[in-house]
């Protein structure tokens, strides 16, 4: 299997993503932001279809989109009674606009398939050099806030009392989900990005003990999935998205279930 | 001798759009004084509060701490935290959120120790690796207020904190308040609805009311007075 380049490339770009959306989805569920998760991608939709119609690379389309994107819906959607309203209707124009720059592209609908579930065979080893940048930028700005994002994201209540800036916090946490949320589409797809920013954190959420031990253990589940995923896909020639997603819920399954009879207990 | 004064309200006055909450309040805190904010639903407790920890710009007047704002460091407890049940946020973990002075992600030495000597002070001890998702009211309450100490504040406010706690546990947090107001010469802005609570562990009140305010010695508060509240 490791004979292939782009194999290789898949499992490197499969590992960054995997660290990213671990410590990423720590936070995602924290602050309660799966939906607005799942929008940040249909906005990389149309992002990398834009990128398409515009002749770039449509890693660089998303990140246009979604880094602009973020702020905007950072702002619609502050006052919470609002929020999925905002959010659903954000989602629907940029559907509608991916699809429209697809076909002002004159691209078919199997290059609106790769954008939406990802593609393994796509990734060369310069997406995988641009993807570690990304990455590392990422990591560096969660590492330099990573106390004030922490006591916002778990105690927002405590965070605003002590006069952190949580409006700049909310703004730069949602530009970081944005660069990862484009970060991670190269291996799941668009559409399916949540899967690895959400579910290994909410997996982990019931096992840890604490706030680092569900960050490496949203990582090591998200690693499972991404490299159980690519290989399974290797074997039997299904989409990998498939294989990560399925591996995805039934950890989050077992984390329900097991939750139920701790509860019971 | 008369403690100096750590806070002042100015002439302070909040008007909401069409609706003044509350004008021309003056009122000076001194340094270990333990003030009960009281009065009715509605009549501006909690903006004062927000004004006090400027959350909220006052419409007029002013609030200055003295002998200057970075003298004062204020700690809050509020009644409730948006917190979910299933985080791995231990009592411990909780704690140490509001020490945000130290660069790396991880907690120092120097700031573990004072993570552990609150939550001995405040008898969390025993349950410190405990998720605060599964704490009792009166847990909670305690780490809330762990929290705030945790800063060393000179200026503690408790928001309605003791509000959804049984009479044990509202004693047993207060206890451990007043023991705090005396031994570390800790200044207490106690907002509540517990006249005989206020009455049991202040020495000044402040009342709130649609007409004005009042302020006195605790001895000067009495159930109907707040009742009455509407025609001071």
């Amino acid at each position: 299997m490791f004979s292939y380049e782009f194999m290789r490339n898949a499992f490197a770009a499969g590992t960054i993503i995997a660290i990213i959306c671990g410590i990423m989805g720590v936070f995602v569920i924290a602050r309660n932001m799966s939906f607005l998760t799942h929008t940040l991608s249909e906005i990389g939709f149309s992002g990398a279809a834009f990128g398409v119609f515009a002749g770039w690379a449509p890693l660089n389309g998303m990140l246009l989109f979604t880094v602009v994107s973020s702020v905007i819906v950072g702002q619609l959607s502050a006052r919470s009674e609002r929020r999925e309203a905002a959010t659903s209707a954000i989602s629907a124009l940029f559907i509608g606009m991916g699809i429209l720059f697809l076909s002002l592209a004159n691209k078919n609908a199997s290059y609106a398939t790769s954008i939406l579930f990802g593609s393994v065979i796509g990734i060369s080893a310069g997406d995988v050099q641009q993807m570690l940048w990304l990455s590392l930028l990422v990591l560096l700005v969660v590492f330099v806030i990573y106390r004030f994002l922490k006591f916002d994201s778990f105690d927002h209540t405590g965070a605003r009392v002590k006069g952190l800036w949580t409006n700049a916090l909310s703004v730069t946490f949602l530009v970081l989900l944005a660069l990862s949320v484009s970060v991670a589409a190269q291996i799941v797809g668009s559409l399916l990005i949540f899967i690895l920013l959400t579910l290994p954190a909410a997996t982990a959420k019931y096992f840890a003990h604490t706030v680092g031990g569900m960050m490496v253990l949203a990582i090591v589940l998200a690693l499972v999935g991404v490299w159980s995923g690519l290989t399974l896909s290797y074997v039997t020639n299904y989409p990998v998205s498939f294989f990560i997603a399925a591996i995805e819920a039934v950890f989050y399954f077992i984390a329900l279930g097991w939750q139920k009879l701790q509860t019971a207990e | 001798m008369t403690a100096a004064p750590i806070l002042k309200l100015e002439h302070l006055g909040v008007t909401f759009p069409n609706h003044p909450v509350f004008s021309d309040l003056n009122l000076t805190i001194r340094q270990g004084e333990f003030w009960s904010i009281v009065g009715k639903n509605g009549v501006g407790k909690t903006t004062l509060m927000r004004t006090v920890l400027h959350q909220l710009r006052p419409t007029h007047g002013q609030v200055a701490y003295l002998p200057n704002a970075n003298e004062v460091k204020i700690g809050y407890v509020p009644q409730f935290r948006n917190i979910d049940a299933d985080y791995p946020l231990t009592m411990r973990d909780f704690v140490g959120l509001n020490l945000t002075g130290w660069k790396w992600p991880w907690l120092s030495r120097k700031e573990r120790e004072k993570v552990q000597t609150i939550l001995t002070r405040t008898g969390l001890e025993a349950i410190a690796n405990r998720p605060i998702g599964q704490a009792s009211g009166g847990e909670k309450q305690k780490a809330y207020l762990a929290q705030a100490l945790v800063e060393a504040p000179n200026l503690l406010i408790l928001d309605e904190s003791t509000a959804s706690l049984d009479p044990v546990t509202k004693t047993e947090l207060l206890d451990l308040v007043i023991e705090l107001n005396k031994s570390l010469h800790l200044t207490v802005l106690f907002v509540t609805h517990d006249i005989p609570m206020a009455r049991k562990y202040s020495s000044q009140y402040l009342m709130l009311t649609p007409n004005g305010a009042e302020q006195g010695p605790i001895g000067g508060l009495t159930q109907e007075k707040v009742w009455e509240g509407e025609n001071v």
